[in-house]
């Protein structure tokens, strides 16, 4: 099977370059990580980030045949040949395919990702009903692989000021916990031009996310409870 | 070479379950702590977790601390220290609790309580009926509890060393570990981060079998260091086969599962587990169901055209139990096996999931080797300043045989447990002893050696030869011959494991050094696992063999110590006294 990576390596590289590399597949090579792991058999000096190979640990996030994805759950079989593989758009290329994530992990921590209930616990757990424990299903499972955040043209231009969808849906996973005490901060926070408005729904996220999760929806809920409370 | 150094009140390495609950812990009682990663936290391997936390909360009927115990007794097949075993039950509901106030989603009742499902091996009144023990969010607990750990952990502003690994153990004359040696990945600099107490939270080494649920991070890197500085290694004949691996993926599908109502099925579809474990059924624990399969597999009952694995039936569970308890699973199904569970079962065999031994440590988390030399030369005499906790360690709970859910409550318990022995040392300690001045003499030797090298062989191929050696001689029955052969295989390996070549000499996030780096502690792992495994005559929990088909107490009651120099073994007693209860005496285990 035929790939084109994108390859660089600051220690020796003067700028990026794409490599194309042919490689025998074994039948049980069944994802793109897998095929990876063969190219780097042949060719140890390619660099990726891989951990669980499943689909929930977060780490092979990268640009495939133009597309935002996890290499591990992506189907060699459903991939166009030459396979293109590129780093994450829009954060800087440490090597090869690895990016700096700092400023995405910068977003994610500014959105204060942790409960706030500042009542002394109980005993024993806190109640929930069934009801609003579904409230945070489709935002609590987020791997922060960061395919969403860079498939959004906002963040692109806006990293270090626009959260990002990632970093939204997480906000909004805290919104909308019964437990939560600080919704009202939580949306202080957000009311800036920046935070939250230069969402401009173009749902690149939800095209990209590989746990089929919805960030503008979670994004729309955010701009709803602020126009409610503005009323 | 100079190299940096850096000085912290205490060192975690390793940021999952175990890693980031003591971190939490050490940082919130104001020490200054550096918990090192090699991947970023939630990245973690805890994050692939499934089924569930085992506490005894009672939620969804009577349960009891005291039944818990016995399980995890019975489940160890009598080689889990009693008073550790105590302790960890014990203290489950309270942890559990505790990450229910740090935000923890975990599925509730209709009266808001936490729910809890069956698992494998809990039970109700002393192995009478299956209980609801198991605390999780759908099948995604470990993901869950992770990232809770992490947000708590950011909130309380922890000093994260993301993507460093640790390479070295530094002790100084007296045996008195110092900290660690560690590789920054992004720029290839190595510093030695001097500290008052070293806690190792660095997971298994499920890397060391080519059949395996765990990530590529799982390489034993704690064993590695451990043994190369000197400490033994506990029980690693003990490694868990789960019995439900995506049959050619080696992907997890949770006992969950089986807990919800799902079953196993061989090629007559016949409901096999009856004839094994009549009372329990599918919900015996996993070695016995392990072996159950690999005996349909053996005897030709086995599913799919080559015979070679079973069906793991839930369709009758109805697609809305699936999209509600068990979603998770549904998705791994239908992208490794190509089956959506609501219609069709999913293609399962056993597959190397959990290793039951590790670093020797005490129920406070803390390191205890033999005839320490600042000991009083008892067999369990604490090394000060090191601590393990989580999968690394052996404490032990698990003895022979985890049972499912005890690993996610064995990492919230000993994690707090090793930071809560960490506070009190450092309070009883005051001073700081000084760093030898060799403390990164045998890191640089390696990195030298490796940057050195010339016509050495592959990183990937050698550590291939490990994963295959393991697994033709040390899987779920085990015989003398092949493990004899095995024990010269895997000497002959960790040989040729001195002399790999990396090609890849860029400083910049070098992941072939990292892998070559890696193989160092797959092989302590590796060479610990098989000679603990032929020299153990007798069969308990997860150690079958061929040539002594049952437990021996008589003269096997007894744990297991790997020592790396002379790749020699000693033994020490099993902790037959709980801390208050009755001891729960050996006897037949039938489920």
């Amino acid at each position: 099977m035929r790939f084109r990576i994108f390859r660089y390596d600051p220690d020796k590289d003067e700028k990026p370059a794409m490599r194309d590399y042919d490689v025998a597949l074994d039948p049980h090579d069944r994802m793109l990580l897998d095929a990876l792991v063969r190219i780097k058999e042949q060719d140890d000096s390619l660099s990726l980030r891989r951990s669980c190979r499943e689909g929930v640990c977060g780490s092979d996030a990268m640009n495939i045949n133009g597309k935002n994805g996890l290499a591990c759950i992506t189907k060699l079989s459903d991939l166009k040949e030459p396979v293109e593989l590129r780093p994450l758009p829009g954060l800087p290329v440490i090597r090869d395919l690895i990016v700096d994530m700092t400023q995405f992990f910068k977003q994610y921590h500014s959105v204060k990702p942790y409960l706030i209930n500042e009542d002394p616990p109980p005993e024993k757990e806190r109640l929930q009903s069934p009801e609003e424990r579904e409230e945070l299903d489709g935002l609590y499972e987020c791997i922060l692989c960061a395919c969403c955040s860079t498939s959004c043209p906002s963040f692109w231009w806006n990293p270090d000021k626009f959260v990002g969808p990632a970093g939204l849906l997480q906000a909004y996973r805290f919104i909308a916990d019964s437990r939560d005490q600080a919704t009202p901060e939580r949306l202080d926070d957000l009311e800036d031009p920046y935070r939250l408005f230069r969402c401009h729904s173009i749902m690149n996220c939800v095209d990209a996310c590989p746990k089929n999760l919805n960030p503008t929806r979670a994004i729309g809920k955010i701009k709803e409870l602020m126009v409610r409370r503005s009323v | 070479m100079a190299v940096a150094r850096r000085s912290f009140d205490a060192v975690v390495v390793g940021a999952g379950g175990a890693g980031l609950r003591a971190a939490l812990q050490l940082s919130e009682a104001g020490l200054s702590v550096a918990v090192l990663s090699k991947v970023f936290p939630t990245r973690s391997h805890t994050v692939a977790a499934q089924g569930g936390i085992g506490a005894a909360l009672g939620n969804m009927g009577e349960d009891s601390w005291l039944w818990h115990m016995y399980d995890t007794v019975k489940g160890s097949d009598w080689l889990g220290d009693q008073d550790a075993i105590e302790f960890m039950v014990r203290e489950a509901p309270k942890l559990v609790y505790e990450l229910e106030h740090f935000g923890m989603p975990f599925d509730r009742n209709e009266n808001g309580t936490v729910y809890q499902r069956p698992f494998g091996g809990h039970s109700q009144n002393f192995g009478e009926r299956p209980v609801q023990r198991s605390c999780c969010a759908a099948d995604r607990t470990g993901h869950a509890m992770l990232h809770t750990l992490y947000q708590r952990n950011v909130r309380a502003r922890t000093q994260f060393f993301v993507e460093w690994m640790a390479l070295d153990l530094v002790r100084d004359a007296s045996g008195q570990v110092l900290g660690v040696t560690a590789l920054e990945m992004e720029t290839g600099e190595v510093m030695v981060l001097h500290a008052r107490a070293t806690l190792f939270a660095t997971g298994g080494a499920g890397r060391i079998f080519s059949s395996t649920t765990n990530a590529f991070i799982c390489t034993g890197d704690g064993l590695g260091m451990a043994a190369r500085a000197g400490f033994p290694l506990e029980d690693m004949e003990f490694w868990q086969f789960h019995p439900t691996g995506v049959a050619g993926a080696g992907v997890l599908i949770t006992e969950g599962v089986r807990g919800e109502g799902g079953y196993l099925l061989n090629k007559g579809g016949e409901r096999f587990m009856e004839r094994y474990a009549p009372n329990l059924k599918d919900l015996a624990s996993r070695d016995v169901v392990s072996r159950a399969m690999a005996t349909e597999i053996k005897e030709g009952r086995g599913a799919g055209p080559h015979g070679d694995y079973l069906l793991l039936k839930l369709d009758h569970l109805g697609p809305e139990v699936i999209d509600k308890r068990l979603p998770g699973i549904r998705e791994i199904a239908k992208k490794f096996a190509d089956v959506d569970p609501v219609k069709d079962p999913i293609p399962v065999v056993p597959t190397v999931h959990y290793m039951m031994g590790g670093i020797p440590t005490n129920y406070h988390g803390e390191v205890v080797v033999p005839g320490f030399s600042n000991g009083r030369g008892d067999a369990e005499a604490v090394v000060p300043g090191f601590y393990a906790a989580g999968e690394c360690a052996c404490a032990s709970v698990h003895g022979a045989n985890r049972l499912g859910t005890n690993s996610l409550t064995d990492l919230l318990v000993f994690g707090k447990a090793a930071a809560e022995s960490i506070i009190k040392f450092l309070k009883e300690n005051p001073g700081r002893k000084d760093l030898p001045k060799d403390a990164a003499e045998r890191t640089e030797a390696r990195l030298a050696r490796l940057d050195g090298q010339k016509n050495g062989e592959s990183v990937a191929e050698v550590g291939m030869e490990i994963r295959r050696t393991m697994q033709a001689h040390c899987g779920v029955f085990r015989f003398p011959d092949m493990l004899a052969k095995g024990v010269k295989k895997i000497r002959e390996i960790a040989d040729r494991v001195t002399r790999t070549q990396v090609k890849d000499k860029s400083r910049v996030f070098n992941t072939a050094r990292i892998e070559a780096l890696e193989l160092d502690n797959l092989i302590e792992a590796a060479r610990a696992s098989m000679v603990s495994a032929e020299a153990r005559r007798e069969s308990r929990g997860a150690h079958d063999r061929a040539d002594h088909h049952s437990r021996d107490d008589s003269n096997w009651l007894k744990h297991t110590l790997w020592y790396k120099d002379g790749d020699r073994l000693e033994y020490k007693p099993v902790h037959m006294k709980p801390l208050t209860a009755r001891p729960i005496e050996p006897k037949v285990r039938t489920y």
